[in-house]
């Protein structure tokens, strides 16, 4: 087979598997430090038993992350050696920092913060445990800024068709990069809510009446409904952005032909790349307009566009595009619904007494922060096909010399690992919960006095 | 600021650091890991906790070093990492099989801890296995021959040999008790196949390349290299002397058989380095022709100069707060 069809589906494999990790653990980190700052001022053990639980979970998480991220430093020279020659000069110094100011940080004082708590003063501790959430938090912002400078280049100049940088402020603060992380830093909030409240909603079903299974409860249901809005109003940002910077993209995302005014907003179609037009189309007259230029009659640019001479398309492929992104918009527009409804359950009725459909529909979406960012990647990265640095490089001219059959062994035992890693990943939080809150006392975390 | 000429060198200094580094502190942990058949369901658990707190950071200095390879020699970096491409695989599967066994063995149902612990113990002998057999052909110079595979297969059990010693050692200094008494049996075997490894290496790597033969046997060098093997072979003994004593009734000397094996591992690594400096990869390209530009070295470099002292600072202090025998392990 292709090695570079091949490859491709080994990088997404290889990154889906590893941002699912990330996303936990990043807003977690912040979490952990909530729930131990909230027991040192309460002294109420619930935020203690919070704490035990949920380092747990924590612990888990950021072992995965951090095994399957090895995995992503190496691809890039056994898979795509093609990258680190064309564009090494930029993108090396960005992972240099990420792994100096930021994976060191974390993999030390994670053991401090893990196992440390008993050895070394309360303040120390919770200094780790700050540190532990500072460092997640760094290297999504190093990571993202780097793909984001894949997205908008910027602060770059080429010479022999090697890229350096002339200007690293313009590197960093690309165009995209606030939008870009500001979206992915509040898709970790949502996920670590969704995760929270769903397991909590899972114990309490069970009959578990522990006063931290409601704090948790409530706690992860509040924390959703304040993000999800916010969550919204940045992803329509980073779509205007996107649609500046990568108007192909958009014309993807909403499957929109031609270049017109009073673009429908599609809610269902099937796109049809060979007819070059959208099959059993449903959609609402002139609000794809509304929303990406603030007026009916706004002009956005369509797909036929961004055909070149011969007839080959200058446009990602338009349906993984226009449907991963509407699984990630249909997530959480129901992040939404669910987390409001238990705002107002809440308010009226207190998190002991909520209705069990409710309980039962928030342990379905335990998972649901998974979906919509796995969902909003597919959307940015194939979107940005053919490039793998939008105007610079093409994913195909990246992909290094090894023979497929290489590639597909490899491709396969990773596949074998992941699905057994996901299920027993998934059976081990289950496993917790259902354990409930049996935990040994807690000698060294008494508050400060 | 610096010149195309010294940073190169230095990069390839800094790499050689975090390699060093690596090969010593997750050597430690991949032996334990290693050493997992031969010890009780109870021992493992003591093992786990006497490594639990540090095994994630000792595997980002193989982040660091391959990190350093990606952006200071992007060149070598697709050369070396293509030619070796099925064996960082089985490497990488086998340090996902290894990280994730360390939580879930804790963290699963009671009734999957066994197979979580045959997890561990694979995955650290994929990672040792396949880290020796990548050594075994680098020394080869990358090709992929008969001759090549089955002496990077030599060097791929050497290498595991190696760390199963160096993590006994670790369990000799962290443990004391039955426990204790078993790991020191454990070196006492280990050690034959230390001997043998470096002996293997250090017979075939002037043979394979006249380069480096002439390297070590061209006089007057070789009169500086001269203390290398002289120190190595006075080690082994003073290891092997200390083996039939161990462990003394107050605990002291259970520090030697550890520092010992890093001395070792220390000094190979610097035999490896002298052989194949000024190259990168073997006899074709060397660290200059590898090096990427110097703007893009020079911030890299800046940094590392802040963050490194730093980085260090904070890894000593963990190893300070953790020092003493290992306790059960627990969140609390
Ligand atoms: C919990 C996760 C989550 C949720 C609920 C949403 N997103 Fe999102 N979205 C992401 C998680 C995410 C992400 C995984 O973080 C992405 C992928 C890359 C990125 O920057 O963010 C993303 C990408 C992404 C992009 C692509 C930008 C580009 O390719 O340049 C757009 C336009 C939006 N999002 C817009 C939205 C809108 C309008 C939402 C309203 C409901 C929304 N997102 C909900
Ligand atoms: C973390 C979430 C991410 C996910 C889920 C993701 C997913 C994907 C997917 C599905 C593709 C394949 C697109 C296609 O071939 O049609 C891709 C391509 C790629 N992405 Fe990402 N990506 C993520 C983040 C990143 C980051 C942070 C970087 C770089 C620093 C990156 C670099 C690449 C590269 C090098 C490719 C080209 C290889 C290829 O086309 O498969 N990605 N990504
Ligand atoms: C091609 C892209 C990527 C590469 C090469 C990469 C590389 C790595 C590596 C090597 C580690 C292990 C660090 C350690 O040893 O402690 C890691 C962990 C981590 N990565 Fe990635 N990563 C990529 C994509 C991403 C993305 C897209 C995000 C999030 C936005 C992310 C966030 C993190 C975080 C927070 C950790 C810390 C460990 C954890 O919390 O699980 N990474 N990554």
């Amino acid at each position: 087979m292709d090695t570079l069809l091949l490859s491709r589906i080994q990088f997404g494999a290889n990154i889906s598997f590893h941002i699912l990790f990330p996303t936990i653990t990043i807003a977690l980190g912040w979490v952990l430090l909530f729930f131990k700052l909230r027991f040192q001022i309460t002294g109420a053990q619930k935020w203690m038993d919070l704490y035990l639980f949920w380092v747990k979970v924590f612990a888990l998480s950021f072992a995965l992350g951090v095994v399957s991220g090895i995995t992503m430093s190496f691809q890039f020279g056994t898979n795509w050696p093609g990258f680190m020659e064309t564009v090494g000069n930029i993108a090396g110094p960005l992972l240099a920092y990420e792994v100096l100011t930021a994976f060191f940080l974390e993999a030390v004082f994670l053991g401090i913060m893990l196992f440390g708590a008993a050895r070394v003063p309360v303040w120390v501790h919770t200094l780790a445990t700050f540190l532990v959430a500072f460092g997640t938090t760094m290297s999504a912002f190093w990571i993202i800024v780097l793909n984001s400078w894949m997205h908008t280049p910027a602060g770059y100049e080429l010479r022999d068709g090697v890229v350096h940088a002339i200007d690293w402020f313009a590197i960093v603060f690309n165009p995209s990069m606030p939008y870009r992380l500001a979206h992915m830093l509040l898709a970790s909030g949502l996920t670590v809510a969704f995760l929270i409240a769903g397991l909590s909603a899972y114990r309490a079903l069970r009959g578990d009446r522990d006063p931290a299974t409601a704090t948790g409860l409530r706690f992860g249901v509040i924390l959703g409904a304040l993000l999800i809005p916010v969550q919204i109003v940045a992803g329509d940002m980073h779509g205007l952005n996107t649609l500046e910077h990568q108007p192909q993209k958009v014309a993807a995302m909403e499957a929109n032909w031609e270049t017109r005014g009073n673009v429908p907003l599609v809610l269902f179609a099937l796109p049809d790349e060979t007819l070059r037009e959208n099959r059993f189309e449903l959609a609402i007259p002139s609000m794809a307009s509304v929303i990406l230029k603030h007026d009916p009659a706004g002009v956005v640019p369509g797909l036929n566009d961004f055909v070149a001479a011969d007839g080959s398309a200058l446009h990602p492929p338009v349906a993984p595009v226009f449907w991963s992104f509407r699984v990630m918009v249909g997530t959480g527009v129901a992040m939404l619904g669910l987390s409001w409804l238990g705002a107002a359950l809440l308010w009226r009725r207190g998190a002991d007494a909520l209705p069990r459909p409710y309980l039962h529909a928030l342990t379905a979406m335990t998972f649901a922060g998974w979906i919509a960012t796995l969902a909003g990647w597919y959307t940015t990265e194939i979107g940005r096909q053919p490039w793998l640095v939008q105007g610079v490089l093409t994913t195909e001219a990246a992909v290094g010399d090894v023979a497929g059959g290489m590639v597909l062994s490899s491709l396969l035992a990773y596949l074998a690992v992941y699905v057994l890693l996901l299920a027993a990943y998934i059976g081990a939080l289950f496993h917790l919960a259902r354990k409930g809150s049996v935990f040994p006392a807690a000698p060294a975390l008494q508050p400060a006095e | 600021m610096f010149d195309p000429q010294t940073l190169p060198l230095i990069f390839a200094s800094l790499m050689g650091l975090s390699i060093l580094l690596y090969v010593v502190l997750d050597g430690f942990d991949l032996g334990v890991g290693l050493l997992f058949p031969f010890a009780t369901e109870a021992e493992r658990d003591r093992m786990i906790a006497s490594i639990g707190p540090f095994w994630d950071a000792n595997e980002t200095w193989l982040v660091l070093a391959i990190g350093l390879l990606l952006v200071a020699f992007p060149a070598a970096h697709g050369a070396i990492l293509t030619a070796l491409y099925l064996p960082v695989a089985v490497m990488l599967i086998g340090l996902i099989l290894r990280g994730v066994a360390f939580e879930f063995r804790a963290k699963a149902p009671v009734a999957h801890k066994r197979p979580w612990d045959a997890a561990f113990w694979a995955g650290s002998l994929m990672t040792a296995l396949s880290q020796g057999f990548m050594l075994g052909l680098y020394i080869m110079g990358l090709r992929w021959g008969w001759a090549e595979i089955a002496f990077a297969s030599l060097t791929a059990v050497a290498l595991a040999v190696a760390y199963s010693f160096i993590g006994a050692g670790w369990t000799i200094l962290k443990t004391d008790g039955a426990l204790q008494i078993k790991a020191v049996t454990w070196a006492r075997g280990g050690i034959w196949g230390v001997v043998l490894g470096m002996g293997a290496v250090s017979v075939a790597t002037p043979l394979v390349s006249p380069r480096i033969f002439d390297k070590w046997f061209r006089f007057p060098e070789i009169v500086a290299l001269a203390p290398l093997p002289m120190m190595s072979g006075l080690l082994v003994a003073l290891l092997w002397l200390s083996l039939r004593r161990l462990p003394t009734r107050d605990d002291s000397f259970a520090w030697f058989p550890f520092a010992g094996a890093v001395t070792l591992m220390v000094l190979g690594f610097f035999g490896m380095a002298y052989s194949f400096y000024p190259y990168i990869v073997p006899d074709r390209l060397t660290i200059w022709q590898a090096a990427s530009s110097t703007e893009a070295l020079t911030i890299i470099l800046v940094g590392t100069l802040f963050v490194l002292p730093v980085i260090l600072c904070y890894t000593v202090l963990a190893y300070v707060i953790f020092r003493g025998k290992a306790t059960k392990l627990s969140y609390v």
